[in-house]
């Protein structure tokens, strides 16, 4: 009884303590709005003409707002705390905005001469400041180079990865992980430049689409061997543990329970590592060499390639070209992005089942 | 796929083993002989860029390290790599200032700030971004992000000018510049870093951020004092996988850089170059012995990006055994 008593007349003081000043829900946002028309103002005023000084001006004092208001209702660390917040959201916004306007200039720009002409036809016989033409050539030459790179790098790649998840004990496999790993940051060009050296110029072959596949192998293997690596890992144990249990040979094993489980992650990789490489440049520059005519033939002879088209249209410098090059980079575009999207619906539909574990 | 193909190949030799079968050895010498092949063409990009180099830089009649122009076609062929090195250094730093904090800061949204609707389609998207290829951030850079350069490059000049790094030569170029080309390759290697830090930040144990909310912190306390610490070496290790890309990047550079034999302090002028840049420029025009010089430069490059990525890596080697032992 005397508790209750005690307690009624001190509730509301504790009641003071514990709950604070805060600003309303909604002053974020009006801050917000509050220091983009001031800063628009500020830039009007100033005479600035670009709409990136009237930003980073807004930016500023929306940082400066929040911290000035919040600190004066809030406190010092709640303050802070809502600076931290707006900052992390600027992060956001202007990364975005660069991001946005790559995606959407692409589109914008690439449509005016998209059409089933301009897939369908190759540069020859197109004067080079003229309208016309198409990237027929180079997406034969796209799909070529990365097929037979493809054809190369997935099969070396995944018995890599075999090796070093199902064998790999000891020091051979630590070496091998970590130059699989280095490999990954090893520069397209770097890659191209060794093909060049090698195939070349000291065993003699001529630039052709086989060469470029060669240094885009290079450049795909690593990642088919981390993707495949990382999926292998994912499958059961007890699986591998039943078969051999059941007398099956291990490369049997291998072969028929291990692969079949994680083919979707495996496959996904691979698309992504494909997706990977078929946007590559240099290599392409330095080993196909570019070609204005349809070359069906990866094994001889230069080709071209759509990110190669692109390079090229780009240098020739006038506005047909350069509508050539956006057209063509948004069938890049349009190219990795769907192999993206394939590679994601393959994991999602062959997701390896985690729960029973 | 499966027996068939294997056991047409001859048997693979060594000592024959207690209870593997054939089949088994077989496979076994394939993936071993793949991951073999891995480090044999390692070895063979540094050994064939090593000797093509020692014939070029023999005949180099400029200093390979201290001259600045790149006419390895002349007679005498007289290049070196100061420029391209200051410019890929340059360019890198650059990049890595302004991408660092806002990769970091967009990861933090992704995983701790965003409304998790919201963070899915982000992270999903952030995936996409780095599949773009370089060559349309290229075309990008140079059609669309140089001419609206302009007005910060006349703002910082004017203003900026006393420092010297912003001043301009000859106020009014085109933006074809060391500093844009940072800026592009900043945005070309944000969604990189942005996808290692979130995963990164996404391991930190809810338990670490639940004791520092039980203690009262603020959301960016607990960031502070919870989630980096845990994830700094995450974040080293992704800000060099985005160095590594920053350093061999190409077609960006290519595309967007007005580059001269100068090496000078103003970021802001069209001068400078990369070793990549370089190569691509210089690939077309050049005879066997122009390739051979571009090849040692390209040597350099690739040395560079192994120590960087090396670094990267070991760091990442270290942290797992790290939190493992705290797991």
């Amino acid at each position: 009884m005397s508790a209750v008593t005690q307690d009624a007349p001190t509730s509301p003081q504790l009641h003071a303590v514990l709950t604070h000043r805060r600003l309303p829900r909604w002053a974020p946002f009006g801050i917000a709005v509050g220091a983009v028309a001031l800063g628009a103002a500020i830039g009007l005023g100033a005479g600035l003409t670009s709409h990136v000084q009237w930003g980073l001006i807004a930016l500023v004092l929306f940082v400066i707002g929040t911290y000035a208001i919040t600190a004066r209702v809030e406190g010092r660390r709640q303050a802070r705390d809502r600076v931290a917040t707006s900052l992390v959201w600027a992060c956001f916004v202007v990364a975005v905005i660069p991001l946005y306007s790559l995606v959407e200039t692409t589109i914008a720009d690439g449509l005016k001469v998209l059409n089933t002409d301009f897939l369908t036809h190759s540069m020859g016989g197109i004067i080079p400041t003229e309208a016309g033409g198409g990237v027929y050539h180079a997406i034969i030459g796209t799909l070529e180079q990365v097929g037979l790179a493809s054809v190369i790098a997935v099969p070396i790649g995944m018995l890599t990865a075999i090796y070093l998840v199902e064998y790999g004990r000891g020091k051979l496999a630590q070496v091998v992980t970590f130059f699989v790993d280095v490999m990954t940051g090893i520069p397209s060009i770097v890659s191209g430049l060794f093909i060049l050296s090698f195939w070349i110029i000291i065993l003699g072959f001529g630039y052709s689409g086989f060469a470029g596949s060669l240094a885009l192998a290079i450049l795909m293997v690593p990642v088919v061997v981390r993707s495949t690596e990382e999926m292998l890992k994912l499958v059961p144990n007890e699986l591998r543990e039943s078969a051999l249990a059941l007398g099956v040979p291990k490369w049997r094993t291998i072969l028929r329970v291990v692969l079949p489980t994680s083919i979707g992650g495996i496959l996904t990789g691979v698309m992504l590592a494909v997706a990977r490489i078929a946007g590559e440049t240099a290599p392409v520059l330095l080993l196909v060499f570019g070609n204005q005519l349809i070359n069906n033939n990866p094994f001889s002879g230069a080709q071209s390639s759509l990110p190669f088209y692109v390079f090229e249209q780009y240098s020739l410098g006038n506005q047909y070209a350069y509508d050539r090059a956006w057209a063509a980079a948004l069938v890049l575009i349009a190219f990795v992005m769907i192999l993206n999207l394939v590679a994601r619906g393959i994991a999602r539909w062959k997701a390896p089942k985690t729960t029973g574990r | 796929m499966d027996a068939t193909p294997t056991a047409t190949l001859p048997p693979a030799k060594g000592q024959p083993r207690a209870v593997t079968r054939p089949g088994d050895r077989i496979f076994f010498g394939l993936t071993r002989g793949s991951g073999i092949l891995l480090l044999l063409v390692m070895a063979a990009i540094a050994a064939f860029l090593t000797f093509r180099t020692f014939s070029a830089v023999s005949q180099d009649h400029g200093n390979f390290l201290t001259t600045f122009e790149w006419n390895a076609d002349a007679t005498p062929p007289v290049f070196g790599i100061a420029v391209l090195a200051y410019g890929t250094i340059v360019s890198s730093i650059i990049a890595m200032v302004i991408a660092v904090p806002v990769a970091i800061g967009i990861a933090l949204f992704i995983s701790h700030y965003a409304p998790r609707r919201l963070a899915g389609a982000l992270a999903y998207v952030v995936d996409l971004l780095a599949a773009v290829p370089s060559i349309v951030y290229g075309l990008w850079g140079a059609l669309y992000l140089v001419p609206r350069m302009q007005g910060l490059t006349a703002w910082l000049n004017e203003y900026l000018g006393w420092t010297v790094v912003f001043k301009q030569s000859n106020p009014g170029t085109a933006a074809r510049s060391l500093f844009t080309v940072g800026i592009l390759l900043a945005i070309m290697i944000l969604p990189i870093i942005t996808n290692v830090s979130r995963e990164v930040f996404r391991q930190v144990p809810k338990a670490h951020e639940e004791a520092a909310l039980a203690l009262g912190a603020t959301r960016w306390e607990v960031v502070r004092t919870a989630v980096l610490p845990f994830a700094r070496s995450g974040i080293i290790s992704a800000s060099m996988l985005g160095l590594g890309r920053a350093l061999g990047e190409t077609m960006a550079v290519a595309t967007v850089l007005s580059s001269s034999p100068v090496l000078t302090a103003h970021i802001l002028d069209p001068a400078g170059g990369t070793f990549a840049q370089n190569i691509a420029s210089h690939f077309g025009e050049a005879t066997n012995f122009g390739r051979d010089a571009l090849i040692a430069s390209g040597l350099v490059l690739f040395v560079i990006t192994l120590l960087v990525n090396g670094a990267a890596r070991l760091i990442i080697a270290r942290r797992k055994e790290y939190s493992g032992a705290n797991a």
